[in-house]
């Protein structure tokens, strides 16, 4: 670009400034949980792995874990499902109402996560006397997931176009054929993005979660939260938010891997 | 044409169904609930329709400050993270080298998995007395700015900025260099080739950030109360009374400020193609 020298150093100084900001804090909590002391103190007297040991014996946080998992799963299965159906049935028609059915489809992620959680656990809870549950939980996550998968092949389809479905077609091939053998392995890979999204969104959700989980279940979000303020927890809660911060790479080496075009599969 | 019709809907039923029914469904239900009042005594929801919920919200004083000190902090948030955004997005859309292109993008995105709660938590340390603000500060003879308002404001900023960097950078990536080029060679200074042509550009996307900064921003209640002291947004409103009070209908009726807020953001930004950058 014609810019001048001075304006793409000042751009870069910027830029490694604030990514400098950014992982500070995220490298400090990692620092933390081998802090002997239990509390945030600057610099730590002293380096331990005792709070390590003591996060790995936890059964708490080891069943919040796997609640998590199993709700994210879930709700990105559902997800997949109506995400995919909703872009295909938008592809390429125009119809009265399309542009309010895309609103529906982005208002659960445009309205405040504490909207989304209000909403349903009062429809669960008042007005159709079910009780909360995992299910109630998986219900508001999927419902909020849709979108990303939306997103992610609602791109991919508009880049292909429409000309290999038409050939395949003309060829003779039912719509179910086409799908199976055309349609569907070219967008494997903006699936699996939108998928790897879902769950990330679902297994990091607290404010939806907190409204429409029972009392007696717990996603790891709500554990470390509910154990966020106890002196006697406060070491397992740093090694659990160390652990987090570290295995927030895994999904973006995935997610690189997955996707082509970068600027796709961001969200 | 029917086919295609038929096909359509097919595809588009069990989506809008789920959708419909239990997400716009439980929306007015919520609507539905701000109307009923809950009895002081037994805490049971009493079927009567009232405005009593919506006049309280209206005339109570407390509730005012906390309604216009949650769109003013949404509002800062917006502006602090598109003010961090854009220069950011620039120098990795039309400065950085392709391969430090993909590098910038993994380091934006990472910060984005790890864990919200995590990051919340990470700046009540990062503020805490003794902690690493005070450590950094206390040879300037400064202190960390301690838990409230400010707090809030810079952890939420710091919380939804790759909300904003990442749209913006998309947008940024589809204006092609030629028009930066013909910029300059109409004689514009580069400055004025940002202000004229790069900012226009990515104002859709900046305003496509700023529907998730802005309306995050006014739905947390965590980030506030892990950081913010004694106060209190919205979402805590919302949260207490839910909770501790156990009045619903109440805590639906103070919901309808940000449905209503967000709704007439959408409409307003809807415009601006901000709602295809999403």
């Amino acid at each position: 670009m014609t810019m001048s020298r001075g304006m793409r150093a000042a751009l870069m100084a910027f830029t490694a400034l604030v990514l400098l900001v950014i992982y500070t804090p995220l490298v400090l909590v990692v620092l933390n949980s081998f802090n002997v002391d239990r509390t945030f103190t600057w610099p730590p007297p002293d380096l331990t792995l005792k709070w390590w040991d003591a996060a790995w014996h936890s059964s708490g946080a080891r069943s919040a874990l796997w609640t998590s998992v199993e709700v994210a799963l879930l709700a990105t299965a559902v997800a997949l499902v109506l995400g995919t159906l909703a872009s295909l049935g938008l592809q390429r028609t125009r119809f009265f109402g399309r542009n309010l059915v895309s609103l529906v489809i982005i208002l659960p992620i445009a309205l405040p996560g504490i909207v989304t959680g209000i909403a349903l656990s009062n429809a669960f809870t008042t007005i159709l006397g079910v009780g909360l549950s995992l299910v109630t939980v998986v219900v508001a996550h999927a419902t909020f997931c849709i979108v990303t998968v939306f997103n992610n092949v609602q791109a991919r389809l508009q880049r292909l176009g429409g000309n290999f479905e038409q050939a395949s077609m003309d060829l003779g091939a039912g719509p179910f054929t086409t799908f199976r053998l055309v349609t569907f392995p070219m967008l494997r890979s903006a699936l699996l993005a939108g998928a790897l999204l879902s769950f990330g969104l679902s297994f990091d959700e607290i404010v939806v979660t907190t409204f429409t989980i029972s009392a007696t279940d717990q996603t790891l979000p709500i554990w470390i939260f509910q154990n966020l303020f106890r002196p006697n927890q406060g070491p397992v809660v740093n090694v659990v938010a160390a652990v987090l911060v570290l295995l927030s790479a895994v999904p973006i080496y995935l997610a690189q891997r997955l996707s082509s075009g970068a600027g796709e599969t961001v969200r | 044409m029917t086919q295609t019709r038929t096909r359509t809907a097919l595809l588009l039923t069990p989506p809008l169904l789920w959708l419909g029914v239990a997400y716009l469904g439980a929306l007015a239900a919520l609507l539905i609930t701000s109307l009923w009042t809950q009895d002081d005594f037994t805490g049971q929801i009493q079927r009567h329709w009232t405005l009593d919920n919506f006049r309280d919200l209206l005339t109570i004083d407390v509730y005012r400050t906390i309604t216009v000190r949650t769109l003013a902090i949404a509002a800062f948030v917006t502006v602090i993270d598109a003010v961090l955004a854009f220069p950011i997005a620039l120098y990795m859309a039309k400065v950085a080298s392709p391969r430090l292109q993909r590098l910038l993008v993994i380091a934006v995105l990472m910060p984005l998995w790890a864990s919200y709660l995590v990051k919340a938590y990470a700046w009540r340390g990062m503020l805490s007395q003794g902690g690493l603000l005070d450590w950094v500060l206390g040879p300037l003879g400064l202190h960390s700015p301690g838990y409230g308002l400010f707090a809030t404001t810079m952890t939420l900023a710091y919380l939804w900025l790759p909300y904003m960097i990442l749209p913006v950078y998309a947008g940024l990536q589809r204006l092609p260099d030629s028009m930066l080029e013909a910029s300059a060679d109409l004689g514009a200074h580069a400055w004025t080739t940002v202000v004229r042509v790069v900012l226009p550009t990515a104002f859709p996307a900046l305003v496509a950030g700023s529907i998730f900064t802005f309306s995050l921003s006014m739905g947390d209640f965590i980030a506030v109360s892990i950081v913010g002291g004694t106060s209190q947004l919205l979402g805590n409103v919302v949260y207490n009374n839910i909770g501790a009070a156990n009045n619903l209908p109440f805590a639906a009726a103070v919901t309808t400020v940000p449905i209503a807020v967000m709704l007439i953001y959408l409409a307003v930004v809807r415009r601006t193609g901000a709602l295809d950058n999403l």
